[in-house]
């Protein structure tokens, strides 16, 4: 992404607490009309990151630009930037409809307009007429409502919403996912979430940049990080998956070749960037990404292996096939088309076989 | 949202930075802004506390000449405190009568606070308020109280002759130590209450339910698993009820009587009728080395207390 | 976690002491009415008769109106201004992580332990050195000092207790560190601030001791009531005066309390049940 477009620019950011570096050197650029998500573990550094832009926390070094404009030591109160807290910091001495209209004094307008505004946005967020109801009335989901509502009346340019969906049980959550994303594209402001959920990352976002131990490890599309993870860290942060320690092996300019512990010599049709010949690298496939058979294919790479342990999951069985020159078995996924039934070739030797295109060549750590 | 478009469309701030150099030095030092906040609260307490308890320390080097000074520094009045048998023993006597008025309220309060703990269960705010709220009518009242009820021709001695039970009025109850024992101990009861109650509060109760389980009767409970624990409440009621009443003036100038009196009559008559405030300076100086002396003991009895529990 | 049953079994020895105690707390309290409306003035049972007289002696007493308004003169400020310098301090010692936090926390706490008497003798002496003349003002200095712990101690727990993203909630929308204080911060304490006004007005009201050193000519009601009892006379219209201070003290008392202990639980809002 080039620089000149990105509405947000986070340059070479670092936060020191006394002596915790909870930032290290941190890099980012968001588009305009952007959801993008910082997702990592707790410790990762996301919150603070986040309260970086906010503007609560100072920057130790680096500066922080919003719509071309450095925001170093600018307080909260005057950035163009809205938060949705994690417990929501709904004002419990006000009424719905004077929380939502608080940050509308500063705009001159009478009571009647806000109040109308105020209306709108009740509307949108599906709580029409709930205006005089007092803060402990309210559900956990509706306070996570009102806490939006009273962010995006201001219309930032940036909404920032730290964990908001935590409090909230699965079905909730996953209704308002849902609903987040669909009022995010109808609004068209930039979203940066934070969260510690993969999956949550992965529904909603257009971009997600993982964390760790305060760095970036990797920005990318949800995609993008799922099937071409940059790292170990990154690929079993999300996801499942199976690794397997290997030599790479160039053949000039003609690709390479990865032997490996287990899956044989595999041959990779575009060279990797990176590695030297002879490097030490670990190769990654997904569980969905194997397929099994009585049989060996002939259009594929496969090794042979027999079933060690399987799970039922409902809509899909988990499998985990012991091959050679592997101490750890395979761990294999496939969705139940039929109805339940072990895997084609279990009561003898089976075939394991992947495409040549899902494998991801990773530097060995 | 088209309805409101012809409203300004970025109702949210603009950026504009924090207007002048001191805002902005505060904005990066948290800690400074605070501590200029607290500023006129820590002034007015180094004006009131500090400076003046130095110059009584100055002061204490002095020695009375006529009716001024003589600012000649010298030992002579921490000379008398320490020769002089007097100032000992009254200084002796405080101890004596704080330490015995101490030990009787937290006896006397252990078990009510044990009961508000563990025994009411509905309105205990309402217990609480009602045990301490003696605690804040005026001190002087409730001293005077007290010297109604001992005194000679007072409520005990009225009532136990006119129910026939004793023949002549009990003396010792009014102007004595026993008095002023029971004076205190009354008068600081409401002020044990509430460390005692909240270290018996804050007792696990699935410890006990885990002592049962063990084999523990109640009694058996209470020694080996509640008194160990509410110790540290234990030893700050004490230290709490102890310092303040060492230098009590009013209850035993009220009902002391020269038997009674205890080194805070002292440094006042020093500073009134003997008029020698050099030496008043000085008996307040060794009260409060006293108090420092036995506040660290304190201190160190609950390092003790709560290392045995963590 | 509630306790179970067998540790909730009422106990009747216990019961039965917390009910002597409180008797026992209340009943030196209670002889001062019972006996300021008795005839004799002797204090000593059997009662004589109910009589009015000495209420109506205190009515008649130009001092002691005196002292009652000087009383109220140095009362109102002092508990204005140690509650307006408690509620800065103590949002600064719950809010920021300031270095030093609990050594200025215990120095601020430190009246409060120390004998007054200490305090008095030592503020006499500042105020003679630097030739500051005895009057209310000198009173109502003292009263500061001993008033400061209890305001911080009051209010402590209420910012302590307050959700600091309430705060970053108002900043972030916009209102900046004044607007802050008033929009958000102000009305959640507003309790504290009321209870600690009410209780440090009473406890300079009814402080003895800073009153006994620092005085000049005026004198407030506890020093006027102290001249009294030197009186074996006065005793009953000591015991009249005695029961409406107990009178007017006891209802700021109780709501102070009150109020001090309700808001704590109220800030945190609580789910509902949908």
């Amino acid at each position: 992404m080039n620089g000149n477009d990105a509405y947000i620019s986070i340059r070479n950011v670092s936060k020191f607490f006394g002596t915790f570096q909870a930032i290290d050197d941190v890099s980012l650029d968001i588009a305009g009309g952007e959801f993008f998500s910082l997702l990592g573990a707790s410790g990762s550094g996301k919150t603070t990151l986040l309260s970086m832009l906010a503007g609560f926390e100072p920057a130790t070094s680096g500066d922080i630009f919003i719509d071309g404009q450095s925001m170093d030591l600018v307080p909260p109160n005057h950035r163009p930037v809205n938060t949705v807290f994690q417990n929501y910091a709904i004002f419990p001495h006000l009424n719905v409809r004077d929380n939502i209209a608080y940050g509308l004094r500063k705009a001159g307008l009478t009571r009647a307009k806000r109040y109308d505004m105020v209306d709108e946005m009740l509307d949108l967020i599906k709580l029409p007429g709930y205006g005089t109801r007092k803060a402990h009335q309210l559900s956990g989901g509706q306070r996570q409502r009102i806490a939006l509502a009273r962010a995006l009346i201001l219309r930032p340019k940036v909404l920032l919403l730290d964990e908001p969906l935590g409090a909230l049980d699965k079905q909730l959550r996953e209704q308002m996912q849902l609903e987040l994303r669909a009022l995010q594209r109808k609004v068209g402001i930039t979203f940066v979430f934070v969260t510690h959920d993969q999956e949550e990352a992965l529904t909603m976002s257009d971009r997600i940049a993982v964390m760790q131990g305060g760095r970036v490890l990797q920005v990318d599309t949800p995609a993008g990080l799922y099937e071409s993870p940059n790292s170990r860290a990154v690929a079993s942060f999300i996801g499942n998956m199976n690794f397997f320690p290997g030599k790479l092996r160039r053949n000039g300019t003609a690709g390479a070749v990865v032997e490996t512990e287990g899956l044989g010599s595999l041959q990779l049709p575009d060279a990797p960037g990176g590695q030297p010949d002879g490097a030490r690298v670990q190769v990654a496939l997904r569980p969905e990404k194997f397929d099994l058979s009585a049989t060996k294919p002939d259009d594929r790479p496969s090794v042979q292996g027999h079933l060690a342990n399987a799970a039922y999951l409902g809509e899909r069985s988990h499998f985990y096939i012991a091959i050679d020159g592997r101490e750890e078995p395979v761990a294999v996924s496939a969705q139940n088309r039929l109805r339940f039934g072990p895997p084609p070739g279990s009561d003898g030797k089976l075939w394991l076989s992947w495409s040549a295109d899902a494998v991801v060549v990773l530097d060995a750590e | 949202m088209t309805q409101t478009s012809s409203i300004d469309p970025q109702l949210t701030s603009r950026p504009t930075r924090t207007s002048g150099r001191i805002a902005r030095f505060l904005r990066r030092n948290e800690g400074l802004h605070s501590y200029l906040l607290m500023s006129p609260t820590l002034i007015i307490l180094t004006i009131g506390v500090i400076i003046p308890c130095l110059i009584l320390l100055v002061i204490s080097f002095w020695t009375r000449a006529g009716i001024g000074f003589d600012t000649m520094p010298s030992l002579a009045n921490y000379a008398r405190g320490v020769n002089e048998p007097m100032f000992g023993i009254l200084l002796g006597r405080s101890f004596k009568i704080s330490g015995i008025a101490t030990i009787a309220t937290i006896a006397i309060c252990y078990p009510m606070a044990y009961f508000v703990a563990f025994h009411v269960h509905r309105n205990k705010m309402l217990w609480l308020i009602l045990i301490t709220l003696p605690f804040w009518i005026s001190y002087l009242l409730r001293v005077f109280a007290w010297k109604v009820i001992l005194g000679f021709e007072g409520v005990i001695n009225s009532s136990l002759l006119w129910l026939g039970w004793i023949e002549a009025p009990l003396e010792f109850l009014l102007y004595s130590p026993t008095g002023v024992i029971i004076t205190l101990t009354h008068a600081w009861a409401a002020f044990a209450i509430l460390p005692l109650y909240v270290s018996l509060e804050k007792i696990d109760k699935s410890l006990l339910v885990a002592a049962t389980d063990l084999g523990d009767g109640p009694v058996a409970r209470f020694f080996r698993i509640t008194l160990p624990l509410s110790m540290p409440g234990v030893i700050a009621a004490s230290f709490l009820i102890f310092i303040p009443t060492t230098g009590d003036y009013i209850t035993p100038a009220l009902l002391g009587g020269p038997d009674g009196m205890m080194i805070g009559n002292l440094i006042q008559a020093q500073f009134g009728a003997i008029n020698n405030w050099p030496m008043g300076a000085t008996l307040a100086i060794i009260l409060m080395l006293w108090i420092a002396a036995v506040a660290v003991a304190f201190l160190y009895l609950t390092r003790l207390a709560q290392a045995r529990i963590a | 976690m509630s306790a179970p049953t067998f540790l909730r079994r009422p106990n009747r020895v216990l019961s039965v002491y917390a009910i002597l105690f409180l008797a026992a707390l209340y009943f030196p309290i209670l002889l001062i009415p019972l006996f300021s409306f008795n005839t004799s003035i002797y204090v000593r049972f059997p009662l004589e008769g109910f009589t009015t007289e000495w209420f109506g002696q205190l009515w008649d007493r130009q001092p002691m109106w005196d002292s009652l308004w000087a009383s109220f003169k140095v009362g109102v400020p002092v508990s204005i201004l140690s509650t307006t310098l408690g509620v800065l301090a103590a949002r600064s010692i719950a809010r920021d992580r300031v270095p030093g936090r609990s050594a200025v926390v215990t120095f601020i706490m430190l009246p409060l332990v120390i004998p007054t008497l200490i305090f008095g003798v030592a503020l006499l002496a500042l105020l003679s050195r630097l030739g500051v003349p005895l009057s209310l003002y000198t009173v109502a200095f003292g009263h500061l000092i001993v008033c400061l712990p209890f305001a911080v101690a009051t209010l402590l727990p209420r910012f302590e207790g307050f959700d600091r993203s309430l705060e970053q909630a108002s900043a972030d929308l916009g209102e900046d560190g004044w607007w802050t204080f008033w929009r958000v911060t102000f009305p959640l304490v507003m309790p504290g601030i009321v209870a600690s006004l009410l209780l440090t007005f009473t406890i300079s009201f009814d402080e003895f001791i800073m009153a006994f050193f620092l005085s000049g000519n005026e004198t407030t009601l506890p020093i006027y009531l102290w001249t009294q009892l030197r009186f074996p006379q006065e005793f009953p219209s000591v015991l009249a005066l005695g029961s409406l201070i107990i009178l007017f003290s006891l209802p700021l008392i109780l709501i102070g309390m009150w109020i001090s202990r309700l808001g704590l639980h109220e800030d945190t809002t609580k789910e509902a049940k949908t």
